[in-house]
């Protein structure tokens, strides 16, 4: 290869990754940060001023929205973390041979589609479903008592339908531990809690932030869970921008909250990369 | 320009050789403002008075020819599913429709097909059925809907209500002609409420607490946050928003609303979800006939609304004259009677009553009595005095007017 290709052929490899992102992010997010600050109606056409006053309004009107989504994402995580890490630890140490059967069956539920997985719990926590009529009837629980349309059951929804994502980072991390550091703490008698909590933590960290970063930016963002097994006082953030941009054909409004979503969801990851003190926290993730 | 091979401008264009705030200020921020103005959203800059040109109809139906199919969008309940009317009409012309029943709320509906409208493409249906209301005039002032021929209406001409021609939303039926009319009311379930419900305040009755739904339509919600208060939604001003607004936001706080739904109501009190909601007469029939359920319709003491629902044929229809040919079939007498009985909403055709009477004579049993009671329905066939707890929807003079009736009552749908 002569020297001149061998200098070219950097950019030829960025090439498609270049335009991919061109086309597919920077346009798009120029066209919506325009969007923000357009003014007009649907009817007479949207035209641009640079009103930035929309993403103030947008902060008084929707701030509740904003902030329980936040909330319900957090709490999604960590209940993610609660319930994902026993598994994967299970799965890593103790599957065996059998590593990739429980991997698949772990996975097998999400082949089928998001919304419809969402659908069916619906009809299982419905009031007078099967799960709930004959606790009813049986005078177990009052007349009125339900399950969905609770925070409960929205964040019961984002902890299922997010699952994996926080399951195989975390079992990635895992799985790469050797075992023999492992059995090196133990010979200089650490308890298994002790071997644990110094070794085996620490080295499944980022398995764990990567899985926080896989989960608790979409679950916040999420508008199906709340759409499907919420009421109308659980809305989160997602279905007041679906319903600006859907509904109202609001698109300033719709675009700002996006904006102001994806800073805030920027900052808590950057703000928790910084308190985990891994420093190139995202390369590790990544790895 | 130096050449590519050269070390130090390759390490120019990696690396960054000056701050970001620098490039910003250089140049990005002038380039970047000026894309920013670019990608402004094309309206459809009609803002003047709805009122069409004298030769818009001859414009638009020039040189336009049947093509034997069509694309007719719909709400749900709003036919017999084996759909016997369309059946006929095939039969009878030899057109053949693609029935959806894809709308299920105006709002979605109008943001959904607004864009491939406003870039003058098809949207896929040659006939719609729209409600009167804010997207109705959005329609309307868009410049969206078709001017209406009405010398391909003949049925029409002959049979329809004459007041029709006079709803304000659309004065002389220039762009639509009513498919039924109906009236928002209260349905509920009486084994659960255990007593009969006869007005809007019970909407507000903790002792169904999380059983209660309403419309999330803005004009639907905002109808009944007012009535409960005693105002007339036509005359209400921006002040009674805000009381109504008020009203709805207790309801919701108190835990006392499960949710706000679109046409999706229909389930949640068909399976215990809500207990009492907000309702659309004919739709609780139908669920009667077709579920076996038992529930109630009422129309509440403080008042109903009363709305219709029209056809309309997007300006980019690709087979307009096939829709309107359509259009008027549902206005034989026969047809109209026939669909009535099914869907139990207000009929347009007056001359449909005798035909049901005279169905409901030769028929026997239950399908008599069904019948000889949606011929005399008041839900069906209106006299003046039922009219008199009926009201009417707010019109909005300006779309500054309705932008500020909508940021009152959504952030509440949106709570």
């Amino acid at each position: 290869m002569s020297r001149g290709k061998r200098l070219l052929a950097p950019y030829f490899l960025i090439l498609p990754g270049g335009v991919w992102l061109l086309l597919f992010f920077i346009v798009p997010m120029i066209t919506m940060l325009s969007l923000s600050l357009q003014q007009g109606d649907v009817v007479s056409g949207y035209v641009f001023t640079g009103h930035w006053q929309t993403y103030v309004d947008a902060i008084v009107d929707y701030k509740t929205q904003l902030i329980r989504s936040l909330i319900y994402g957090a709490i999604a995580t960590i209940l993610l973390i609660v319930v994902a890490f026993p598994v994967a630890y299970w799965i890593a140490f103790y599957a065996g041979r059998r590593k990739a059967t429980f991997l698949f069956l772990l996975l097998l539920p999400f082949f089928v589609s998001f919304v419809l997985r969402t659908i069916s719990w619906r009809q299982i926590l419905t009031d007078e479903g099967f799960l709930l009529g004959p606790l009813k009837d049986a005078g177990l629980l009052s007349a009125g008592f339900h399950i969905l349309g609770t925070p409960a059951a929205v964040i019961g929804g984002l902890v299922y339908n997010f699952l994996p994502f926080m399951v195989l980072p975390v079992y990635v991390a895992l799985e790469r531990i050797d075992p023999r550091v492992v059995e090196a703490a133990r010979d200089l008698y650490a308890t298994p809690l002790t071997a644990f909590r110094k070794v085996i933590l620490p080295l499944a960290l980022p398995g764990v932030f990567a899985g926080v970063l896989m989960t608790f930016v979409p679950a916040s963002s999420d508008y199906v869970n709340s759409a499907v097994l919420g009421s109308s006082s659980t809305t989160m953030i997602g279905q007041v921008i679906q319903a600006q941009y859907l509904t109202s054909s609001n698109y300033p409004t719709a675009s700002a909250l996006s904006f102001l979503l994806m800073a805030v969801l920027l900052i808590g990851v950057f703000a928790y990369a910084r308190a985990l003190g891994t420093e190139d926290v995202m390369k590790v993730a990544a790895r | 320009m130096p050449s590519l091979n050269d070390p130090a401008f390759l390490r120019g264009m990696t690396q960054s050789r000056f701050g970001r705030r620098d490039a910003l200020r250089l140049s990005g921020l002038s380039a970047v403002a000026m894309a920013l103005a670019a990608c402004g959203v094309e309206g459809t800059g009609k803002t003047a008075a709805s009122a069409p040109a004298p030769d818009a109809v001859a414009k638009f139906w020039a040189g336009k020819k049947g093509t034997g199919k069509l694309d007719f969008a719909n709400w749900p309940l709003y036919m017999d599913p084996k759909q016997p009317e369309l059946k006929k009409f095939t039969a009878a012309t030899g057109v053949t429709v693609n029935y959806q029943e894809v709308i299920e709320e105006m709002a979605p509906w109008f943001a959904k097909v607004q864009p491939q409208l406003a870039a003058n493409q098809s949207i896929g249906y040659d006939l719609m059925v729209i409600t009167n209301g804010i997207q109705f005039k959005q329609f309307v002032d868009s410049g969206f809907l078709a001017p209406l021929d009405h010398s391909k209406l003949p049925n029409y001409v002959a049979n329809a209500a004459p007041a029709y021609a006079n709803e304000s939303f659309d004065k002389g039926n220039v762009y639509t002609v009513p498919f039924t009319s109906g009236i928002s009311g209260i349905a509920y379930d009486p084994a659960k409420t255990k007593r009969p419900i006869t007005k809007l305040a019970d909407l507000w009755d903790p002792a169904f607490k999380g059983k209660v739904g309403m419309f999330s339509d803005t004009q639907e919600l905002g109808n009944f946050g007012m009535l409960v208060l005693g105002i007339d939604p036509a005359d209400s001003t921006p002040e009674d928003w805000k009381r109504a607004a008020a009203k709805l936001k207790e309801q919701k706080d108190a835990g006392i609303l499960r949710r706000y739904y679109d046409q999706s109501y229909i389930e949640a009190i068909g399976n215990g979800e809500v207990w009492i909601t907000q309702a659309w007469s004919g739709d609780i029939f139908q669920k009667n006939v077709s579920d076996g359920t038992n529930l109630q319709f009422v129309i509440p003491e403080e008042g109903g609304t009363l709305w219709t629902d029209n056809f309309a044929i997007p300006i980019t229809a690709s087979n307009p004259v096939d829709a309107l040919t359509l259009i008027d079939f549902f206005y034989q007498v026969d047809i109209a009677a026939e669909l009535a009985e099914y869907i139990s909403f207000v009929c347009p055709v007056p001359a449909a009553q005798q035909k049901i009477r005279d169905d409901a004579a030769k028929a026997t049993g239950d399908d008599q009595k069904s019948l000889a009671a949606i011929a005399e329905s008041p839900l069906v066939f209106p006299v003046e005095a039922d009219y008199s707890k009926l009201h009417y929807y707010r019109d909005f003079k300006t779309a500054a007017e309705q932008q500020e009736y909508q940021s009152t009552f959504e952030p509440i749908v949106l709570g």
